[in-house]
């Protein structure tokens, strides 16, 4: 629970009445009101909006890899490819961030490829893959593949069988991938003060820039929301996740 | 034109299938007959579901052909062979309701929505769950979960039904239900029915006929009173029904009897056979309800023996006799005829009447 503490002030500070950080005033919202119509709230705005669209794009791409991904790995193939493939997919899992992010970072270099909006989402659908894969793929292995057969069986072609049978079989694991990989997105914050532009920012990268020139209360307002989608997003994740193991 | 009930259904023709090193079917060939029950009997792993799937489409036979009403079928991948499969575990698509389930393979030969609904009806009335059309599978029964799975199987009216072991999972009470309630739709849908399973009584019960496997070979094929009553051999003989399995040596072969002895001495009189030849060292198999027991020799053949144990079953009594010096027999008796047979208290004499056709000579 102690490790927990920096994130319960931060969350508790965003409501206080002061324009000091510190000194605890009385409960006020004011803070988040200034979030936006302060004089910061235009510069935030778009950093949100970025990281929204950013996430939403990354997020949507990834999980539509990562699904074909899974039904390729799990269902076709020798097991020792199977290890292989998983291994290959996790590694940016292991793999130091700030070590893919310096490589993304030359990539984009060598390859002449002006940084932007557009680095940013290819540098994070790469990274959310993993993300969206390993629930997707632990939830590929939980179908038997009688039902496939069952579908093939009544006359469904390989490409009615994806659709009508496996996909709608997937959903909650692809609801949760999406979500995961969406969150890390949205979140992340090396990765992307790499590759993005000058002049484009995300919300973490923003905070991080306007932190940089001292800590104001608003800050504080935009993590502790920032932080409640984060849990809100994990939370859906996880009883989606759990909701459909009861169904089984 | 043949009369329809000779028709070929399925003809299988030196089928062989290896997994790796392990040959799953060897050569095997049969004509599985229209409108017939018919059934492929044996242990697990002795190639009954490898065939049943290499016919389905979902393996592929590395050499040999599978015959559809005179057509091949072997370049056809499973959606498009006309055989539909009732699953051991029954595959019902859980994020569909029953209805839904059964109007799937209509729907995906083209039907649509409102063709194969009242279709779908039918069907679920056929297998008296009309009320569960909008259930989801994981609402079912295991018993209604299975008559869902009948109902999905014969709504694309397949040629031939595929049943691989689909009672397995049911209480004893519901399975003997199903069997009878299996066989009455077998006969009223007029599909051929081929039937897995490694449950001789099951597979008594139901076929028409049964080609009881092993090893990857087919052992016999024959009607069910065939099989039990005349077994080719030992695996057969062993494996349906419970029987005695006696060694014996063959002394004499005379008008088609063969004079054969015991250990112990005890001398047996049955019919000969092919491939069975005097001197031979082979077994006989002698059903346990064919014995009977007396306190004085019969006419017949009579063994003297000692009863070790009696056993009583319900609806029979079963009594162990030590033939002297020979073998141990196990005699049943129904309770039913108890006015008619003696049962012998432990440790008595007693003779054991052979009735001549009772012990049927085997090849090894």
């Amino acid at each position: 629970m102690i490790l927990y503490a920096p994130l319960v002030i931060v969350t508790i500070y965003s409501f206080n009445d002061s324009k000091s950080i510190i000194t605890w005033q009385g409960f006020s919202l004011r803070w988040y009101f200034d979030m936006f119509t302060g004089p910061e709230s235009a510069k935030f705005k778009v950093a949100a909006s970025n990281s929204f669209i950013i996430a939403i794009v990354s997020a949507t791409v990834a999980t539509t890899i990562a699904t074909l991904a899974a039904t390729a790995i799990v269902r076709g193939g020798a097991a020792r490819y199977r290890t292989a493939s998983l291994g290959l997919l996790s590694l940016p899992l292991m793999v130091p961030e700030i070590v893919t992010a310096v490589a993304t970072l030359i990539f984009f270099n060598t390859i002449g490829f002006s940084r932007g909006l557009t680095t940013i989402i290819l540098a994070h659908i790469v990274f959310c893959i993993p993300f969206a894969y390993l629930p997707i793929a632990a939830r590929m292995q939980g179908i038997e593949d009688t039902y496939e057969q069952a579908a093939m069986d009544l006359y469904a072609t390989k490409r009615q069988t994806f659709t009508r049978i496996l996909l709608p079989l997937m959903m909650p694991g692809i609801i949760s991938g999406y979500l995961l990989a969406f969150i890390v997105s949205l979140d992340d914050f090396i990765i992307t003060n790499f590759v993005k532009g000058a002049g484009v920012e995300t919300l973490p990268t923003a905070i991080f820039g306007a932190v940089k020139m001292g800590i104001k209360p608003n800050i504080m307002a935009i993590s502790t929301a920032l932080l409640l989608v984060s849990v809100v997003f994990v939370t859906i994740s996880y009883f989606v996740a759990k909701a459909d193991n009861k169904n089984k | 034109m043949l009369p329809v009930q000779n028709q070929v259904a399925v003809n299988v023709r030196d089928l062989v299938k290896q997994f790796g090193d392990f040959t799953a079917l060897r050569n095997v060939s049969l004509a599985i007959k229209d409108n017939e029950f018919f059934t492929l009997l044996g242990p697990s792993g002795c190639g009954k579901t490898t065939l049943l799937r290499t016919i389905a489409g979902f393996e592929h036979q590395d050499e040999g052909e599978i015959l559809l009403f005179g057509d091949s079928i072997a370049g056809l991948p499973a959606n498009q062979r006309p055989v539909n499969t009732v699953f051991q575990n029954y595959a019902l698509f859980p994020h569909m309701s029953v209805l839904e389930n059964v109007m799937f393979g209509l729907e995906m030969l083209g039907s649509s929505k409102a063709e194969a609904r009242p279709l779908a009806h039918e069907m679920l009335e056929l297998v008296r769950l009309g009320e569960f059309a909008h259930r989801k599978p994981a609402q079912l029964s295991g018993g209604q979960a299975q008559r869902v799975a009948l109902a999905r199987a014969l709504a694309p009216k397949p040629k031939v039904l595929l049943l691989d072991e689909p009672l397995s999972a049911l209480d004893l009470k519901l399975r003997k239900a199903m069997q009878l309630e299996l066989k009455a739709l077998q006969r009223e849908t007029g599909i051929t029915f081929i039937f897995v399973t490694h449950d001789q009584e099951e597979a008594l019960t139901m076929s028409d006929r049964i080609a009881v496997m092993s090893a990857g070979e087919i052992q016999q094929l024959g009607s069910p009173k065939d099989i039990y009553e005349h077994p080719d051999n030992v695996f057969v003989a062993g494996f349906i029904g419970e029987t005695n399995l006696l060694p014996v040596s063959v002394d004499e072969i005379t008008n088609g009897h063969a004079h054969c002895h015991l250990g112990g001495g005890h001398k047996v009189i049955c019919s000969a056979v092919e491939g069975v030849a005097v001197g031979n060292d082979v077994h006989i198999s002698v059903r346990p309800e064919r014995l009977r027991m007396s306190a004085q020799p019969s006419d017949q053949q009579s063994l003297p023996g000692t009863v070790v144990e009696t056993v009583y079953v319900g609806s029979d009594v079963q009594s162990y006799v030590q033939l002297n010096e020979g073998p141990l027999l196990t005699i049943r008796t129904q309770n039913s005829a108890l006015g008619k047979q003696a049962i012998f208290a432990l440790g008595t004499q007693t003779y054991v009447t052979m009735e001549t056709g009772a012990a049927r000579l085997l090849q090894d």
